[in-house]
């Protein structure tokens, strides 16, 4: 596997940092880590460097994660980059309003590398 | 969360309420006083697991349970997140600023010198998972109910006046020998 350029999206600087060591002890080599604080940020960040995934907040000001990948889905060379949403927001209807926004993938705050390696990795193609 | 605040040379106190309803007209259907609190049984319980979790996954320490003779929590480390919605009330975390840093330096894998102001955010953050992971506990509400962007506040002087007017679920922990309590206060 080529080593992946990676979008966080948080509002908590810390949550950034954490998501980011916990895919580096997933064994995810990256070449590039790119973050952004909300939802408008990271579609500005989406359109402006290719990217191989992303992983974002549903709960953020300006524009939460939701509206993020629903827009993010409208750009054409973004429509196939999996994005893996991280949040508190655990309910089963909270799951399915990110899966049909056009998320690839769901985990819940707290989470350990191993559900990171479980769930996220397999969705980078090689 | 409404808050108001005076400030200057008065303590400042702080007014908070998570509601989805009027204080004056509860929700028709809601269960009576009693039917809650029997449906509550165990509430303190599932509130002491999701802080174990929040604490053992992202901090990487387990909490302990406080003794009869340690020292009372003297917090001038606080953070509240809101729950409106079937459930209202206010989720608190209070400690004292030094475990506050110590937990934001576990939480980050640095040294506590350089956390800086990343420990309003940790502190803050580890409260609205804890949040999060008491309302996926509780069957029901996981759906129903929405959380508030954490606040943070830190010193000592000030009041807090909480709103919810319910039933109060308080665990005192100790990490790393330092009494940290996680509190949640309920409306009706």
């Amino acid at each position: 596997m080529k080593p992946a350029r990676v979008l966080i999206v948080d509002d908590s600087s810390v949550m950034r940092k954490i998501v980011g060591r916990a895919l580096r002890q997933a064994g995810l080599e990256m070449e590039q880590v790119l973050e952004a604080s909300n939802g408008s940020e990271a579609l500005t960040v989406a359109r402006e460097h290719p990217l191989d995934l992303i992983l974002s907040d549903i709960n953020m000001p300006m524009m939460d994660g939701l509206e993020f990948v629903r827009q993010l889905r409208t750009i054409e060379a973004a429509q196939d980059i999996p994005v893996v949403m991280i949040t508190t927001e655990a309910g089963e209807a909270h799951v399915v309003q990110a899966l049909s926004s056009g998320a690839s993938g769901y985990i819940r705050k707290p989470f350990t590398p191993d559900q990171i390696k479980e769930r996220v990795i397999p969705l980078l193609r090689g | 969360m409404d808050q108001s605040s005076k400030t200057g040379q008065e303590r400042v106190q702080i007014h908070l309420s998570a509601r989805a309803t009027s204080r004056s007209s509860p929700a028709a259907g809601r269960p009576s006083g009693e039917t809650r609190s029997k449906s509550r049984e165990g509430w303190r319980d599932v509130l002491e697991k999701a802080a174990c979790e929040v604490f053992e996954i992202m901090v990487g320490t387990s909490l302990g349970r406080v003794t009869e003779d340690s020292p009372p929590v003297n917090a001038d480390f606080t953070a509240m997140v809101g729950i409106a919605g079937s459930l209202c009330g206010v989720l608190s975390l209070r400690t004292s600023s030094q475990s506050a840093s110590r937990m934001a330096a576990k939480m980050l894998g640095i040294e506590e010198d350089e956390v800086g102001e990343n420990v309003q955010d940790a502190f803050g953050e580890t409260c609205n998972m804890i949040a999060g992971s008491f309302k996926s506990r509780i069957p029901g509400i996981a759906d129903s109910c929405a959380l508030s962007v954490p606040t943070v506040i830190s010193g000592k002087d000030y009041a807090l006046y909480s709103l919810a007017d319910g039933e109060r679920f308080e665990v005192i922990f100790s990490f790393e020998g330092k009494p940290f309590s996680v509190t949640l206060d309920l409306h009706g």
